[in-house]
């Protein structure tokens, strides 16, 4: 007896660019502009933290506050560079400015986008002079400013509260930016907010744990010219541990670090359990086309294998090296990839 | 107020593509898009095989996710009929609208800007049908006022089968389709 297959199937005419035969809109451009907010989110909320609550004689504290914010600011026009390129109608880019549409999480990102400047402009002139004595004897108004504000108690804090509340805002952005659109089962849900948020803040602490170990005083210490150069070989190279420098950022990344991967299962969880499209959007991450770079890079290298490594750093069970910071930060870019391509993979059943 | 629709009898189109070309003939659709386009179903077993075939565009949604997401309201609804258009001159190419469509009824046109069915919005504007429906050959596209009871769409909505296209995701379309 001969079993006849049932029919299933979908022919579609159209055939236009980027949509079909499957939709490819955001390239890495939009992966490596979520990144960058997402890792400047965590610099606000960490600087705007470290801020408020220790006083700067501590060389991390400077860091967080200082140096941090003004590689954010970096980052942050790297970023927003990313995102213009990614625009088809460049020429009409002011038109974010002309209007806030409240409905639209892209219309609320571009103005969170404009305060983020000021935000850690204030948190970095505030301990610029004592952070890079040599800058602020170049240009004495910086020590100006830098005592107007400490004068100020209560202006320093509301600094760093501002920090904190627009990285909060910037972190969270990146993620519900995605999470709206319901077109696309993966991206479609409000987990997606907080995981973006901790991942840049787990990148965030990473690379100012990464920054505190390169500039660790010590005789083999870099030569600035040298410091691109070096970085692969500090990568294996023991450091010593500065008391006052790693445990804070590596226990603060560790937490970050569980929360990020709590988060991510929270993500796949609730698609698993939800409807068809949603499982079949989490079956892209979980056996699908994408599961190998996502369990390698993003769970494996990028969470859980930096996260043992600075645990047992932290025990002083092994040495201290710059490898766990830098798998973060690169599993943090690697989320960003998968999600933003597998995402646009994931669609509505047609029937 | 008035509350546009187009109704479609998938028993009479035979997806000859006269709408396609119509499409792009009228509105200057340049080569290698469509804002509409044909789409075959096909479900069963040989031989209680079931054949749907389909003139799909923009289904001008009563939720429109592309408009609620744009930065710029370049998407919006127009006044009229409730016909979801895009103003050229706003649009920054962003393309959160075709992420956020999903009938992936949008396109970035060669320009720069996101582009789509207008439901010829400009011949509507001259008392004209939109010129897919105008040309069909098998007249199975029937375009009207969904508010109004006494207009064709309505009639045959109300006395037809018809479904929408993936209502669940929640966008409430104004385009049906009679079985």
């Amino acid at each position: 007896m001969t079993v006849l297959t049932a029919l299933s199937e979908l022919t579609v005419s159209r055939h236009n660019p980027l949509v079909d035969p499957q939709l490819h809109i955001w390239d890495w451009q939009i992966a490596v502009y979520l990144f960058f907010g997402g890792l400047v989110a965590g610099l606000m909320i960490i600087a705007g933290v470290r801020l408020i609550t220790v006083r700067p004689q501590q060389r991390e504290a400077l860091v967080c506050c200082t140096i941090g914010p003004l590689i954010g600011l970096v980052f942050l026009s790297l970023g927003m560079f990313t995102l213009f390129l990614d625009l088809s109608h460049k020429l009409y880019v002011w038109r974010l400015y002309t209007t806030f549409q409240i409905t639209s999480p892209m219309s609320w990102g571009s103005w969170i986008l404009l305060l983020v400047y000021p935000a850690l402009g204030a948190n970095a002139l505030t301990h610029l002079p004592e952070a890079i004595p040599a800058l602020a004897k170049r240009f004495p108004v910086l020590v100006t400013i830098s005592d107007y504000i400490l004068a100020r108690v209560q202006l320093v804090v509301g600094i760093g509260f501002a920090n904190v509340a627009v990285g909060i805002g910037l972190g969270i952005y990146t993620g519900i930016l995605l999470g709206t659109l319901g077109a696309r089962p993966l991206w479609n849900s409000a987990v997606l907010g907080p995981l973006f948020l901790f991942s840049g803040l787990s990148s965030a602490a990473a690379v100012l744990h990464g920054i505190l170990i390169l500039t660790t005083p010590d005789d083999e210490r870099p030569a600035f010219a040298d410091f691109l150069l070096s970085v692969m070989s500090q990568l294996t190279q023991a450091r010593p541990l500065d008391k006052n420098v790693a445990p804070v950022l590596e226990r603060a990344d560790n937490s970050f670090l569980t929360i990020e991967l709590a988060l991510l299962g929270l993500l796949l969880l609730g698609h698993m359990t939800s409807s068809g499209v949603h499982q079949q959007a989490a079956g892209l991450l979980l056996t699908g086309s994408y599961a190998s770079v996502f369990w390698v890079f993003v769970v494996g290298l990028g969470i859980i294998l930096p996260l043992v490594l600075q645990s047992l750093e932290l025990d002083n069970r092994i040495r201290h090296t710059l490898a766990p910071a830098v798998m973060v930060v690169f599993g943090g870019l690697a989320l960003r990839f998968i999600l933003v391509f597998a995402g646009q993979e994931s669609h509505w059943f047609q029937f | 107020m008035s509350r546009f629709a187009m109704v479609i009898d998938t028993r009479r189109c035979v997806g000859c593509n006269d709408c396609v070309v119509a499409c792009k003939t009228e509105n200057g659709v340049p080569e290698g898009y469509c804002r509409d386009w044909i789409t075959e179903e096909v479900h069963g077993a040989f031989p209680t095989v079931q054949l749907e075939i389909r003139s799909e565009r923009c289904n001008h949604c009563d939720n429109p996710p592309c408009v609620s997401c744009c930065p710029t309201g370049a998407s919006h609804v127009h006044e009229r009929g409730g016909v979801v258009l895009v103003t050229h001159d706003k649009c920054i190419g962003c393309k959160a609208c075709l992420a956020a469509c999903p009938y992936n009824a949008r396109f970035i046109h060669p320009d720069g800007y996101a582009d789509k069915c207008t439901f010829c919005v400009h011949r509507l504007e001259q008392g004209l049908l939109p010129a897919c429906v105008s040309v069909c050959p098998t007249h199975c596209m029937h375009f009207g006022d969904m508010d109004d009871p006494h207009s064709e769409v309505s009639m045959l909505l109300n006395s037809r089968q018809h479904h929408a296209l993936m209502p669940d995701a929640g966008t409430k379309p104004c385009i049906f389709y009679l079985t």
